[in-house]
């Protein structure tokens, strides 16, 4: 591809979108740098709008394949594509710092000088005894995707699926939530689906309020 | 909480005491907080978003910290009492303007509040008058601990807490001050002043945070960065810088006593002789206004008038506070109007009266 400023050929691909307009850019070095220099000159001194300053970063040093690719990839948890996050400068779940953390890490380096937090720690909630927070918290994350999982094998009847992924949700949570607070960590996965009743709820009604809801 | 009795009242940031109140209105620390186990909010469900609600309640309610607090369910005010809020500065306008279950919980004296699904989960602030980074940071310190023991905040080694949004991850903090400069603002160097300080990483922003213009002479000054630094290093960041503002400032307004008193002394007494006697006015000029006589007070221009009092119209001139003083929802026009009365009658002297 050609630079659209001259005839070298393009090596930065660069995507705006501003106000919910989308703007392609295919520029060769020497141009591209003078089109961030120009873009970071107009940002200063005026208010950034999260989510703004942040896709022309994201898309520098890319071939339009690789975004194209990269756009379409989707958190296993909450579903959010690379493009939405693109889209609204907002991620949708703890678990996208895992899963797009390559991608993630020039933006925030950029945003923020660092990469390391050397800040406070949370303490240990009560209950996830046993549980290291040095390995973060994205064991309990996982319970987002087990959520959606266990609400689509609903809306296809698979109600086998369906109890394996609220045992799962459900040991997870205990790890996590139970201990003082047992009663209303896991009061939902009790109350919805317990054990005795469970050949009773798993059934279609569920199932309609699970479609409604995706 | 009835909110119309906290419209007799100003909160804590407001009380004009504090080091250095003569400018720096209020210190104010925010952390932003994610559970770990639900979407963030412009990803979750409304059944997500219920579901977390009730979490948080739940948990926040039943610690040392959160039985402390008035909790309210923002989704169920009146537009007027939500915008009450907005004027108070316990919630933000987005968290006003919103849909779906959300909430906010205060304590008694104004000085913690927590939202509940704003932009994140949870996002807790704690506003001290004057210049009290350090105050506002052990006050706020002690409620996320007391949070974090009994929910389990999403959070990485790497990247910190864990927020919607790559600029606010890692310590999830934003430190913030609110000044008053009028001198600079009359002098000409504010401008100047705010470049430098977007070279040192830090953002102005006006009296209502994100988008908002600034009012009156006052600005907002807090840190852009989260990751990399500690919070106390990050609160140094700004701490650092408002010695030097004040510094400015207090050079300006000699410079204008100095060489221009007679035309200082002219624009404050006129300040205040509109603000006597106005029969009709918007918020904005008498935010305008009540920032210039604020000044001539703090000069010794102006004598009978102390600065508590002016720090309290700023916020019950509001269009909210003045309705719920009122106790009758008013269109603009009436506003202004009822907005010249009040201030009429609060520089007669005494205590305004419905």
């Amino acid at each position: 591809m050609q630079c659209q400023q001259c005839d070298k050929p393009a090596v930065f691909h660069i995507t705006e979108l501003e106000t919910g307009e989308v703007r392609e850019l295919h520029l060769c070095e020497d141009h591209a740098r003078v089109y961030l220099n120009q873009s970071e000159a107009a940002q200063e001194g005026e208010e950034k709008p999260a989510g703004s300053g942040l896709s022309g970063s994201l898309a520098v040093g890319q071939t339009a394949d690789e975004l194209a690719l990269l756009d379409k990839k989707a958190c296993p948890m909450c579903g959010i594509t690379f493009f939405e996050f693109r889209n609204q400068g907002r991620l949708g779940c703890p678990h996208d710092y895992v899963h797009v953390e390559k991608e993630l890490e020039p933006l925030i380096a950029n945003i923020h000088g660092g990469t390391q937090h050397t800040g406070r720690r949370p303490e240990r909630p009560a209950a996830a005894e046993g549980e290291s927070l040095a390995e973060g918290t994205d064991d309990l994350t996982r319970v987002i995707g087990l959520r959606r999982s266990m609400q689509e094998a609903i809306a296809c009847e698979d109600y086998e699926r369906a109890r394996e992924d609220r045992d799962a949700i459900r040991g997870i949570e205990e790890r996590w939530l139970a201990g003082p607070h047992n009663e209303i960590g896991t009061a939902k996965a009790d109350n919805e689906i317990g054990p005795a009743k469970a050949d009773n709820e798993i059934g279609p009604a569920k199932a309609d309020k699970a479609t409604d809801e995706t | 909480m009835k909110l119309d009795t906290l419209a007799e009242d100003v909160g804590e940031w407001l009380r004009g005491t504090g080091p250095e109140s003569d400018i720096v209105m209020s210190s104010r620390v925010r952390l932003a907080r994610n559970v770990a186990h639900y979407p963030f909010v412009s990803r979750m469900s409304e059944q997500d978003r219920g579901d977390v609600e009730r979490f948080l309640r739940e948990r926040i309610t039943a610690s040392p910290a959160g039985s402390q607090l008035e909790y309210i369910d923002v989704g169920r005010l009146e537009e007027v009492d939500r915008q009450f809020l907005v004027e108070r500065q316990l919630i933000s306008r987005e968290h006003a303007e919103a849909q779906g279950a959300r909430a906010v919980a205060i304590d008694g004296r104004e000085q913690v509040s927590l939202m509940i699904n704003e932009e994140d989960h949870l996002r807790i602030q704690c506003m001290h008058s004057g210049l009290d980074l350090r105050g506002a940071w052990e006050q706020i310190k002690a409620v996320d601990d007391q949070i974090g023991r009994v929910v389990p905040y999403a959070f990485h080694p790497r990247w910190g807490y864990l927020t919607a949004c790559p600029t606010n991850v890692g310590t999830g903090i934003r430190v913030s001050v609110m000044l008053h400069l009028p001198a600079l603002v009359i002098t000409r160097q504010i401008d100047k002043v705010f470049r430098s300080l977007h070279k040192i990483s830090l953002a102005v922003r006006g009296l209502y945070g994100e988008g908002s213009q600034a009012m009156g002479d006052f600005y907002q000054i807090s840190n852009q960065t989260t990751l990399g630094k500690t919070e106390e290093e990050l609160i140094e960041q700004v701490g650092d810088v408002v010695p030097v503002l004040i510094d400015y400032e207090r050079r300006a307004r000699e410079f204008l006593v100095r060489e221009t008193q007679q035309n200082v002394h002219d624009q404050v007494s006129r300040a205040y002789g509109i603000l006597r006697t106005a029969q009709t006015i918007t918020a904005e000029e008498t935010m305008q206004l009540l920032s210039r006589v604020r000044m001539g007070v703090l000069l010794g221009l102006i004598g009978d008038v102390k600065i508590a009092d002016i720090n309290s119209l700023l916020v019950r001139t509001q269009p909210a506070h003045l309705q719920k003083i009122r106790g009758v929802e008013l269109d603009t026009k009436d506003r202004n109007i009822e907005r010249a009365r009040y201030l009429r009658r609060h520089f007669e002297g005494g205590t305004p009266q419905n």
